[in-house]
């Protein structure tokens, strides 16, 4: 039993951690938002130099071979610095499912350029129709020639507007909701019939709806088998789930900080409001939901790294934790600041709102707790038959 | 125990029903939510109110009120927010305009209360403070007399719709003897005296109803000195009461309930829909039943105050079960949405971004945190029950 992370993986939580104290005050992440791209290209410059895009891939195209853990330390501190450049969609889902599907030429022609920096990836899976069901894709693909023709929309994909590739997922067989019959397909973003609609989230992100008319690709844009591609993301999404997780832990432990800091200082009646017993008790209970957090975070790390039976089971347990953790910290902390707490000028809001997003993707506390429960005691769940349809 | 209309409140019922339902209209609807719009259109509402002789339903009738009884007013309340027409300002209406009948001279008596009446002056309220919020009697602004003047220094905050205000009605500070209750006044300040600047804050909902308001060398006549200097704080304690009524908004909750779960019925999860999934029927009847219960401690103390009982610490209860229910609904919305709850303001059609409500949860959502923190925090509430009721 050992909770020590490796010198490594100390290194690389250091050096995110400088990068976010240096050189990512809460002023600078607000000027990034409000600019045109809402990202820093710069910033990512900077993180590739650093290493760190090369993180979880393998060694043989350029990268660091880190697994779960390297990637969680990461995370953490990004969650810390609620930064917005898109390392979650691009190294984490786009260069996932690179590693997890990819042939050696696809892998050879996109993972060196998501490491130098060069390319910035998205992973368009939602569709206006699917809220959490991956499995929901009514985007069509269909056989043409060598080459295949896409049709259908894709919304709020994540970095949309700004990635240069997308991974898109496609039905090419099956009916709307079968976890097979789901194909990928590497679209670069500015290929004929691509039309992109950029908007803002609160969580400062920049997402797009991509609509699909009649895109051609060739043979050589399919990742992974024709109709496999759940698979594929299914495991990607394992992996993305743990770092989110991580990043929630961030992003927790520093409402908590904050808050404590702010009750211990801000006065009234002549006291801090951190001496009101029914105040102490209150961040007696934040700090209890940070520590289940931490443990359920550290738990599915664990049992992703090891490969564990019980992973996927853990991973949907750690998502509603993160859910029922994140709100409780985050409506106390927006709550105890009182009106402070209401302003935008305050990073109180934006953590908060960057959880709730958190909570919002790849599934919520209530999704994830339908598919614990029914791979725990039985009974449909969706996903969790669609996985069984598939295997 | 009964707790039916009679014949008599049903047609009330009927009559305003019917009002509303002719009265608020779509276009008004549209603009009030529309923030470039809205103080132009809740005028204009507040205007069409006034012409049918509703728009003070609490005022006294010598001074335009209806002399309907709390049932009526219940009614109207109801009738009102089931419909999502918003409250009247509280400002004018509700919160200075009683103090001024209450406590007001006649010459200030007729000065502001027809302006407030017909909405020609819109008011602000000048309390908190940056160092003063929970503990309001220790605001410090304060208000130095000057032959026949009041020079006011200091900084306000929080100050809702400061930015469209005609007058501030401020508790300001003439005196530091005694006790800190003891030493406020209550004063009628014009917006547009020099010496005032208005700074805005943006809120967490991404939207400007927040300021800060500044006094520099502001000089404001005696006469609109409210009663007696240094009395200030006693009347500004039986405004609360004022602003307590209506506080739990059970009609409000019942419609946010209602169209969570028409929205629930539109959004499938993998074939099934959100309506059906058992997790989400239990988030919503939790929320339901306790609303149910609600309603009835609502007409509980209703009825006390139509029995001559008047609302006292009983007020905080409502007002802390009404805003948690309130945030409930909104989190539930929020819930719906699922990744569209993030949507910022934008250009983009609702056609073109495939969803509709998404921007309006969070912004409902948002702002709604601020209902546990104004008109006295739900923690202070809790003060006030544990040592008015529980007598701890
Ligand atoms: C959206 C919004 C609109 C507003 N509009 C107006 C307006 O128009 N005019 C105006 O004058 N004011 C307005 N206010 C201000 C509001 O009345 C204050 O925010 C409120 O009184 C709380 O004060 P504070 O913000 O200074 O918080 P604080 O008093 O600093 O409180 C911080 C936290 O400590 C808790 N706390 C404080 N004392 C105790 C205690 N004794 N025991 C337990 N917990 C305690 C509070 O509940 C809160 O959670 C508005 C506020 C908001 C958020």
């Amino acid at each position: 039993m050992n909770f020590d992370f490796s010198e490594e993986q100390t290194m690389l939580r250091d050096s995110v951690a400088r990068f976010v104290q240096d050189d990512y005050d809460f002023d600078t992440r607000r000027a990034i938002v409000a600019s045109d791209e809402g990202i820093n290209r710069q910033n990512w410059q900077t993180f590739a130099e650093l290493g760190w895009l090369s993180v979880p891939f393998g060694e043989d195209h350029g990268g660091f071979g880190g697994g779960p853990v390297d990637l969680m330390v990461m995370m953490e501190e990004f969650g810390k610095g609620l930064v917005v450049e898109p390392y979650f969609a691009t190294v984490v889902l786009f260069g996932g499912l690179l590693r997890a599907a990819g042939n050696e030429a696809q892998q050879a022609s996109h993972i060196p350029s998501i490491i130098d920096g060069s390319v910035l990836g998205a992973f368009a899976y939602l569709e206006r129709q699917s809220r959490y069901e991956i499995t929901d894709v009514a985007t069509r693909a269909v056989a043409d020639g060598d080459g295949f023709v896409l049709n259908g929309e894709k919304v709020a994909v994540a970095n949309g507007a700004n990635a240069d590739v997308l991974i898109v997922s496609a039905r090419s067989s099956g009916e709307q909701y079968d976890a097979s019959g789901i194909s990928l397909f590497i679209v670069p973003a500015d290929a004929e019939g691509v039309e992109r609609v950029s908007y803002r989230m609160m969580d400062g992100q920049v997402v797009a709806n991509v609509v699909l008319r009649d895109v051609r690709v060739g043979a050589d844009a399919l990742l992974g088998e024709l109709g496999g591609g759940y698979a594929a993301i299914d495991r990607v999404v394992q992996e993305a789930l743990v770092a989110l997780g991580a990043e929630a832990l961030g992003i927790m432990g520093q409402l908590n900080a904050k808050t404590l800091e702010y009750t211990k200082t801000r006065e009234q009646f002549g006291v801090a409001i951190g001496s009101f017993q029914a105040l102490q008790h209150r961040m007696v209970d934040t700090f209890m939901s940070y520590e289940q957090a931490k443990s359920m975070v550290y738990r599915a790390v664990c049992a992703l790294e090891n490969g564990d039976d019980d992973a996927r089971r853990v991973i949907h347990a750690m998502k509603v934790m993160i859910e029922n953790c994140g709100r409780h910290i985050f409506e106390e902390a927006i709550q105890l600041h009182g009106g402070m707490g209401l302003t935008d000028e305050l990073d109180i809001g934006h953590y908060a709102k960057r959880l709730m997003m958190i909570n919002a993707t790849l599934g919520d506390g209530d999704y994830h707790q339908a598919a614990f429960s029914a791979l725990s005691y039985g009974g449909g769940h969706s996903t969790v038959a669609s996985i069984s349809d598939a295997a | 125990m009964d707790t039916s209309f009679s014949p008599e409140d049903l047609a009330f019922k009927e009559e305003v029903g019917a009002f509303f339902d002719e009265a608020f209209t779509d276009d008004l609807r549209a603009r009030i939510k529309d923030p470039k719009a809205y103080k132009e259109a809740i005028v204009e509402w507040q205007k069409k109110l006034y012409e049918k002789g509703w728009v003070a339903p609490n005022w006294p009738v010598e001074h335009g009120g209806t002399g309907w009884t709390p049932t009526q007013n219940y009614i109207f309340d109801s009738e009102r927010s089931a419909r999502g027409i918003p409250n009247t300002v509280p400002f004018g209406l509700s919160m200075v305009a009683p103090v001024i009948y209450t406590f007001g001279n006649d010459e200030q008596k007729q000065r502001f209360l027809p302006r407030i009446l017909k909405s020609e002056d819109w008011w602000c309220q000048g309390y908190s403070e940056p160092g003063s919020g929970s503990d309001l009697a220790s605001l410090k602004t304060k208000a130095e007399l000057d032959g026949d003047h009041y020079v006011v220094n200091g900084a306000k905050i929080w100050t809702t719709y400061a930015q469209h205000a005609d007058w501030i009605f401020c508790l300001v500070r003439t005196s530091n003897e005694g006790k800190k209750q003891n030493g406020i006044s209550f004063l009628l300040i014009d917006m547009h005296s020099e010496g005032i600047k208005v700074n805005p804050i943006e809120s967490i909902d991404n939207h400007h109803s927040l300021n800060e308001v500044e006094f520099n060398n502001v000089r404001v006549p005696v006469a609109n000195l409210i009663g007696e200097q240094d009395k200030g704080w006693t009347y500004a304690k039986a405004l609360l009461a004022h602003e307590r009524t209506g506080i739990a908004d059970v009609a409000g909750s019942k419609r946010g309930i209602r169209e969570v779960r028409q929205l629930a019925e539109r959004e499938v999860n993998g074939g099934k829909r959100l309506i059906d999934d058992p997790l989400f029927q239990k988030r919503l009847s939790d929320v339901e039943i306790e609303l149910m219960a609600l309603e009835f401690t609502d007409l509980r103390v209703l009825s006390q105050v139509a029995t001559g009982g008047a609302p006292g610490a009983e007020s905080s209860l409502l007002k802390i079960k009404g805003t948690e229910i309130q945030q409930a609904v909104q989190t539930l919305a929020m819930m719906v949405a699922a990744h569209y709850q993030g949507v910022l303001p934008t250009d983009i059609d609702s056609d073109v971004l495939g969803n509709d409500f998404g921007m309006a949860a969070r912004r409902s959502y948002m702002y709604g945190r601020a209902a546990t923190v104004y008109g006295g925090s739900n923690e202070i509430q809790k003060n006030i029950i544990a040592k008015a009721v529980l007598g701890l």
